[in-house]
């Protein structure tokens, strides 16, 4: 199956049981902990990520926390 | 305006979109800057050199060596000199026309309203998440428009945002990491060049609000990589959950988010 992740198309393995926040562990995402997940143009609840589960065709973006600027 | 300011702002003037009385609406402006350093630094000479009328700059911090790489507004002399003095002095020698208002303090919840009340926009120059939520939760509840920033090694990201009408940094990002969860950039690095890009990107938004002309950031999320360049435009919207502009709000006054307060100050 095949996702568009930040923009990006990207290929999956068939696995019906995968779920937002598996796929976080799947592709070992940076600040997988903290990112933000925007789901079909919706920002997700964090408890969401559990119970959300990724289709062929879904587009998803991370968001990350950038702090920095002044030292 | 007399003949020196005409020539001043001329590649201003001849623009249909400023014009004479774009380039009034930047002498009557005021916008505060929170933070003095590598995003600071840009937005303060651009929005001096621009002819914006009151300048506010806030940092309680001190030039270090290790700034100079990438914070363009301070100079080798100035080290040891209080940011807000340094940036003081350049934004009066690029445009003695200019106010500069300097608050030599960190922005608190005891201090913020106060602070931005006096001024049309706010640009967030800050290093660490306790006062990127703080400078989101006081202009939500000011109704003061702002734009976000933040770096991190190549990367980048920034947004305006107008309080009630688009979606706020907490509508992204309900709450702030745990302290020492995301890397700072004096862990990670950052490379000099970063925040020229995405500060340059903040001022233009600052003089657009002024202006009141052209699309604001708003409802998008720009990203930037330097490594692949490449910026990337995230649409959002506002949220109906969110703690601070959603509809029930759960955060109705400000407070200090001391688990997050020291990200940028380790390793200095």
């Amino acid at each position: 199956m095949k996702v568009t992740i930040n923009g990006k198309e990207t290929a999956l393995s068939e696995n019906p049981a995968r779920t937002i926040d598996s796929l976080l562990e799947e592709l070992d995402v940076n600040q997988r902990l903290y990112v933000t997940v925007e789901f079909n143009g919706e920002v997700l609840d964090r408890t969401e990520h559990e119970t959300t589960p990724v289709a062929d065709g879904d587009t998803i973006e991370f968001l990350y926390f950038m702090g920095g600027g002044r030292s | 305006m007399n003949e020196e300011q005409i020539q001043r702002y001329s590649r201003h003037i001849i623009l249909k979109e400023i014009g004479g009385k774009g380039q009034q609406k930047l002498f009557d402006g005021k916008v505060l800057i929170i933070g003095a350093g590598g995003l600071g630094a840009p937005i303060a000479l651009y929005l001096a050199a621009a002819g914006v009328g009151t300048i506010g700059i806030a940092d309680a911090d001190d030039v270090d060596l290790s700034n100079l790489q990438r914070q363009v507004i301070h100079f080798t002399p100035d080290i040891g000199k209080p940011k807000v003095d340094s940036a003081r002095e350049k934004m009066q020698a690029i445009n003695p026309d200019v106010k500069v208002v300097t608050y030599k303090e960190w922005v608190s919840a005891a201090n913020i309203t106060g602070i931005i009340a006096d001024y049309d926009f706010v640009v967030d120059g800050t290093d660490n998440f306790a006062a990127k939520f703080l400078i989101n939760d006081a202009c939500v509840m000011a109704g003061k428009p702002y734009s976000h920033g933040g770096i991190l090694a190549f990367d980048g990201q920034t947004m305006t945002i107008q309080p009630g009408v688009s979606a706020c940094y907490r509508c992204i990002f309900p709450e702030p990491p745990p302290k020492d969860a995301i890397p700072t950039c004096s862990q990670a690095g950052v490379i000099g060049v970063l925040p020229g890009v995405l500060g340059t990107i903040q001022a233009t938004e600052a003089i657009k609000f002024l202006l009141g002309k052209g699309d604001l950031l708003t409802n998008r999320l720009l990203t930037y990589s330097a490594l692949r360049m490449k910026f990337r435009e995230v649409p959002l919207k506002r949220r109906a959950t969110c703690p601070v502009c959603g509809d029930h709000p759960s955060i109705v006054e400000l407070k200090d988010e001391l688990d997050a307060m020291t990200v940028c100050d380790l390793g200095r």
